[in-house]
């Protein structure tokens, strides 16, 4: 009861927005511009002839194989990272450069490298989540609380027990921080690489919407979707925040 | 006795600002197996220092620190450390903080050694909780069972239950008589409430403020359980107190 309580607030807000949405569409008597109930009904058109879920499939398979990849990168780069100090003054500066350099100006690049099939959009989400990823590992390691690592060096503990019982879980909280970016990011990039290079995705479905006929409703329908789709990645990611030995970290 | 730690004109300076700040000035002290020794003295006079170096996790400047009379170098399990911040690992749950430190390739020896010292601080029932789950003094059992888990023969336990309440504090030191009277275990014990020295100590150490140096050595010859109120303790409260250069006035009004 109490959170149907919190959150009216904020439906509110969107059903205020939808309401002037309306209005002015019908009072300006655009003919381009879609009403919300015409978004709802190219929506269900693209549920009827099975097209909306093969974009979505299309976009998630490509942030599934990209994010995984640079996941599989990322954590064990970051804990090298942080846990070895020459690796950290050596590789760091590159990092810092690459980093802010954004997914979209790698486009070109990818095309050249990968052409446009699948490969190109996995090769820009792993480049854009993996940076994120490495980061917050790397900085999980360095705040590892001495007085841990003091303790399992009494105890004398062999490496592996010491990676194992302290480094990852007192990192891992860190870990899916980064996670959590990394998955956001990603989900920005597919859609703005499909709608450059390919021919399927949501990213695709936009862009052609416009490119064939001005289907501004069909646009708007697709916008609502990948933000659906995006919150609904990140609950996912959340959920991780739940786990029992994670939440000394985020409990206040 | 048999010597159990033996430190030799200890010094101990660090950098600072580009000029040295000594903290520990030539100090010597030995402790006697299965002794308990308190060491108390004003706030940052280097106690913590001290126990670092006793520990095994600072080297001094000077001076030598002997084991059983082998030179100390690493810390190691046959002493365990217990800090005032307290280290419990937060990701492991009980159970698993106090089968850290096993080595026994059997799972089943592991949880069943945990468990009897679980037990015997008085957390059974919490071996699955996970650290956020327990009070402050829960923690400190958990902490103090973790180390017993190891059979450490030296315990060295800096201000282990200065951040408990008086209540607590209280019974986590009768908690750790009652286990030291069943594990016999040599305790170096730094601590500045000269009542939890005098409750738990067998001799009683005062340093000076830093460089630290031992002002004061009293032994405590009172049998177990002692009364805190008694006028033997109250006596050697004061005479502690004027070492440490408190005024004896002050401390009674109520």
């Amino acid at each position: 009861m109490n959170r149907i309580k919190e959150s009216l607030p904020a439906i509110a807000v969107i059903a205020v927005l939808l309401a002037a949405w309306w209005m002015i569409v019908v009072e300006t008597r655009s003919v381009i511009f879609p009403t919300p109930w015409q978004v709802v009904t190219a929506t269900v058109e693209l549920i009827k002839d099975g097209t909306l879920w093969a974009h979505i499939g299309a976009s998630l398979m490509r942030v599934g194989v990209g994010f995984s990849l640079a996941v599989l990168l990322a954590v064990p780069l970051g804990l090298w990272l942080g846990w070895v100090k020459g690796a950290y003054s050596t590789l760091n500066p590159l990092f810092q450069i690459l980093r802010p350099i954004s997914p979209i100006a790698w486009i070109p690049i990818a095309i050249l490298w990968f052409g446009v099939g699948n490969a190109s959009p996995i090769y820009l989400i792993f480049i854009s989540s993996v940076f994120p990823m490495i980061v917050q590992t790397t900085a999980g390691v360095h705040t590892i609380e001495r007085r841990y690592l003091n303790a399992a060096q009494n105890f004398g503990v062999s490496r592996y027990t010491l990676f194992r019982q302290v480094v990852i879980p007192a990192v891992l909280p860190q870990i899916i921080v980064g996670m959590r970016i990394g998955l956001g990011v990603a989900w920005l990039v597919v859609v703005a690489a499909e709608m450059i290079a390919l021919r399927s995705g949501l990213g695709y479905l936009i862009i052609d919407s416009r490119n064939a006929g001005n289907r501004y409703d069909l646009v708007i329908a697709g916008m609502i979707i990948i933000g659906l789709i995006g919150l609904l990645l990140d609950g996912l990611m959340r959920l991780l925040e739940g786990l029992k030995s994670v939440r000394w970290r985020y409990a206040h | 006795m048999r010597t159990k730690i033996e430190m030799q004109g200890i010094r101990k300076e660090f950098a600072s600002n580009g000029g040295e700040l000594q903290v520990v000035e030539n100090v010597s002290l030995t402790v006697g197996d299965g002794e308990f020794v308190a060491i108390v003295g004003p706030s940052g006079c280097g106690k913590t220092t001290l126990m670092n170096m006793a520990a095994g996790f600072l080297q001094p400047s000077a001076g030598s620190i002997l084991i059983d009379g082998v030179p100390r170098s690493e810390p190691n399990d046959k002493g365990i450390l217990i800090s005032q911040q307290g280290s419990i690992f937060p990701w492991l749950t009980v159970q698993q903080n106090l089968m850290f430190g096993l080595n026994d390739h059997r799972e089943a020896n592991k949880k069943g050694v945990a468990d009897h010292y679980a037990a015997m601080v008085g957390l059974n029932g919490f071996e699955r909780s996970y650290p956020h789950e327990l009070s402050g003094g829960m923690l400190k059992r958990a902490e103090l069972a973790r180390a017993f888990a190891v059979k450490p023969e030296i315990l060295y336990m800096d201000e282990p239950f200065s951040a408990l309440d008086a209540l607590t504090n209280l019974r986590m030191r009768n908690e750790l008589l009652r286990i030291l009277a069943e594990e016999r275990h040599t305790v170096m014990l730094i601590t500045h409430d000269v009542e939890e020295a005098i409750h738990l100590a067998d001799r009683i150490m005062v340093l000076s403020p830093r460089p630290t140096r031992i002002q004061a050595t009293f032994n405590v010859d009172l049998q177990h359980p002692r009364k805190l109120t008694s006028p033997e303790v109250q006596k050697l409260r004061v005479a502690i107190l004027q070492e440490l250069g408190v005024d004896r006035n002050a401390d009674f009004t109520p």
